[in-house]
């Protein structure tokens, strides 16, 4: 299935095609499509006029860009510095049993959730904290954590 | 915008200024309630909060005023803010009734109607919903411990102000800094001030800033940039985000005043991905400026103009180092190149650029305002000023805190944080994130000021701010190793001590932990360690290995604990020791006979057993057994 790229190229094209806003280019198409494709980062070097070797590199390096396609709902726990002495690590390990994710997969194999980490969210009050889809929450237990997930797995499910 | 036909100019700005003062007095004589919206309590719910009051008060008829208050109506009205983070993040959601000066807590949207009811309208408090401390009420924000032992100047507006209002911000003095600058002070001046100031860069060096604008100053070159560092990527520390979300006209004000002195018509402000409302706050902040005329071409109608991007980075812990930083706004992987060349010679562009952190920024219109006296009354003689902290982990309360630079740790921990939480012991602070050091509790260790000097005697250095305490039950070779563990992720790869050694010292402090290294890892631990720190290409890489040599010089016990008992209290609950299969044992008597510490018992042709308490775990009953029925334990 070929992507619809019309986006992708209007993004490229409210930037003015400069290349030293690559990284915010590829910001908004990550936002609009989830993830960074083949076909979009060609294109982008295209646009830009750049090689496509630059753009790869540049999206490898920074941890934000994905280049594979992600779950329906993003959890990220923070194991910031704070969150990690009270205790995250149980947390992530009880979302990484329930979504029975092996070795370097991070996303549930019906698709709907996608597990990362994140090195602290600055609200290091509320630790230990996870987001999913963006949304804080706080002082979580792995026994919270797993009933937020089933709440969304049963709402998606109706 | 009220009243803008066309933009400001020095005297439309003094009209402006005079109106927001006006303003500002009337506001006073209307109650007014702050919703902290700060990333925690909108995390706690404040947003919800903040909707309900307004609903609330419009069932009442009252009006709720948006910015301040113009008109002198005596109908009954109040102001529903948002203001920026009150530090006080553990308590959250806060909420702030003015001019009471009462201070809730844990407030729910439920309690509005009666906050609104009984406080706002009533002038009564609510005991519940107040802060209590060993049995004492602090209905007061003012009289609560954790606020009094604070010195609030450059938070001083993030938890009082509308965080998106400028007239506000100019109502309290804002931009009066820039404004005295343009007209009043030549850049060579405004240099001089900062370096009379003895403002040191507050994102972890303490380099003089002064010294910084100075150099750029002196380049002749027609471009030069202003960057403001706000990738604070030290996990717990979140200083920079509090300030950007709070006060960010403060940070602009700062880069502005550093465009005039070094001669600079561009600024970039880069933020951490991970602050997508400091982004927001900033960049309402500049399009507030720009519809003043305060910041964009003919500044008050001067030849100054000046322009600040914002960038978004995209998860590089790297980024806070300052080459990294600026080949990321160039739209480049984000690796740190070999210096010299500094940055005021070769920054961004490869043009002359004054690079500073968020804090530091904040700090510069304070310095011109209130004058380099003022300044250097606070503090101590070679850092002057104060320093904001987080302070997080297990500590009673966390939250951000502002305190003189020189005050001691002792101070920080016990009378503003409340001590350790759970009634536990304290064990250590790890200062300055996966770059610091930690510091015991020794006597020696609490009684250090906190200033850019003192710490570095210790190893350990101020950093941003990240002030991580920890109590007993953390195990600091555990710690070392988070700290080794992240600093080997976010290594960009660039040079090899960095790439190479971080993992390779990971490796080991994975093995001790699992209780199977050996002394001469500790050995080959500081070996490592300090080759990284002497041939690693940046800063970053330079004190990677920080938390490792700290620890080991401080909590040496603890990972001998893990090479030579081979038994941690701390991470391993259950202590380990082999068991013998009943149904193996011939009750032979060998292991009995070879345990060095007299651990198993049994008589002879009948089964033996361990005796976990005595049992060291050498592991010798293991290998002696001819049977096969003694199992090592599966830590060990």
């Amino acid at each position: 299935m070929r992507e619809d790229l019309t986006k992708a190229k209007e993004i490229v094209e409210a930037y003015e095609c400069d290349p030293s806003n690559l990284i915010a280019i590829m910001q908004e198409i990550q936002a609009e499509y989830k993830y960074l494709s083949e076909e979009a980062l060609t294109l982008v070097a295209e646009e830009l006029g750049i090689s496509t070797a630059r753009v790869y590199s540049v999206a490898t390096f920074y941890e934000n860009f994905s280049l594979e396609a992600k779950g329906r709902h993003i959890i990220k726990v923070c194991a910031g510095t704070a969150c990690h002495v009270r205790k995250s690590q149980p947390i992530y390990d009880a979302i990484h049993d329930y979504l029975a994710l092996t070795g370097k997969r991070k996303t549930s194999a019906d698709g709907l959730f996608t597990l990362e980490t994140v090195a602290c969210l600055g609200a290091c009050g509320l630790a230990p904290v996870m987001t999913i889809d963006g949304e804080v929450h706080a002082k979580m237990t792995p026994e919270t954590a797993l009933a937020l997930l089933e709440d969304i797995r049963n709402k998606e499910a109706v | 915008m009220r009243n803008i036909q066309t933009k400001l100019n020095r005297d439309s700005f003094h009209v402006f200024q005079a109106n927001a003062k006006n303003a500002l007095k009337q506001s006073g004589q209307v109650p007014s309630v702050l919703i902290c919206a700060g990333t925690g309590c909108i995390a706690g719910g404040a947003m919800k909060i903040y909707e309900v009051l307004k609903e609330e008060c419009e069932q009442r008829g009252l009006r709720v005023y948006v910015g301040l208050k113009h008109d002198t109506d005596e109908e009954k009205s109040l102001h529903v803010k948002m203001s920026g983070c009150h530090g006080f993040c553990e308590m959250g959601p806060l909420v702030h009734i003015e001019p009471m000066g009462v201070m809730y807590i844990h407030v729910k949207p439920e309690d509005c109607h009666e906050i609104l009811e009984r406080t706002v309208l009533g002038g009564e408090i609510i005991d519940r919903l107040v802060y209590h401390l060993d049995g004492v009420a602090y209905p007061h924000q003012a009289d609560i411990p954790f606020y009094k032992r604070q010195h609030r100047v450059v938070l001083e507006n993030c938890g009082s102000s509308d965080a998106e209002d400028i007239e506000e911000y100019v109502a309290k003095g804002g931009y009066a800094a820039f404004e005295k600058a343009l007209f009043e002070m030549t850049g060579e001046e405004i240099c001089k001030t900062i370096t009379d100031s003895g403002l040191r860069g507050r994102g972890g060096g303490g380099f003089p800033a002064g010294r910084k604008w100075e150099g750029a100053r002196k380049q002749q070159t027609e471009q030069k940039y202003i960057v403001c560092n706000g990738d604070e990527g030290d996990p717990g520390a979140f200083m920079d985000r509090s300030i950007m979300e709070g006060n960010p006209h403060s940070v602009l004000e700062g880069m502005m005043i550093a465009g005039l002195a070094v001669g600079s018509d561009t600024g970039y402000i880069y933020v951490r991905a991970e602050y997508p409302l400091a982004v927001t706050r900033l960049k309402a902040a500049i399009a507030k400026a720009e519809a003043y005329g305060l910041l964009g071409e003919h500044i008050m109608g001067t030849d100054f103009s000046f322009r600040i991007h914002v960038n978004r980075g995209a998860g590089a812990f790297v980024c806070g180092e300052g080459s990294a930083l600026t080949a990321s706004i160039e739209g480049k992987r984000g690796m740190p190149r070999v210096k010299p060349p500094r940055t005021i010679e070769h920054g961004l562009w490869a043009s002359p650029t004054v690079l500073n952190n968020v804090e530091t920024f904040a700090n510069v219109p304070l310095i011109i305002r209130n004058g380099v006296e003022w300044y250097r009354s606070i503090g101590t003689k070679t850092s002057p000023g104060t320093k904001a902290f987080a302070l997080t982990g297990n500590v009673v309360n966390t939250g951000l805190i502002e305190v003189p630079m020189g005050t001691t740790i002792r101070e920080v921990v016990f009378d503003i944080g409340g001590g350790i939480r759970d009634g536990k012991k304290f064990k250590a602070v790890q200062i300055g994130g996966p770059s610091g050091g930690a510091t015991t509790a020794s006597q020696e260790h609490l009684d250090l000021p906190l200033d850019f000097d003192s710490l570095k005697s210790i190893g350990a250095m101020i950093g941003s701010g990240g002030l991580v305490v920890m109590d007993e039950d953390t195990c600091m070779v555990e710690t070392a190793r988070f700290f080794m563990e992240f600093t080997q992720k976010e290594s960009c790869g660039k040079c090899v001590p960095c790439r190479e050694g971080t993992k390779r010292m990971l490796e080991i402090l994975d093995r001790i932990i699992a209780n199977q290294g050996t002394l001469e890892d500790l050995d080959l631990l500081e070996e490592l360690a300090d080759t990284i720190s002497s041939t690693a290409l940046c800063g970053l890489g330079q004190s990677a290995c920080k938390p490792v040599q700290s620890t080991l010089k401080y909590f040496r016990d603890e990972y001998l604990r893990h090479v030579v008992d081979h038994h941690c209290p701390i991470c391993n609950k259950e202590k380990p020791h082999p068991t013998i299969e009943a149904d193996k044992c011939k009750g032979c008597g060998k292991c009995r006979k070879n345990c060095p510490m007299e651990a198993i018992s049994g008589t002879v042709k009948q089964p033996h057993t361990i005796d976990p308490d005595k049992c060291v775990n050498c592991g010798a009953c293991v290998s002696i057994c001819p049977f096969g029925a003694i199992t090592a334990s599966k830590e060990g």
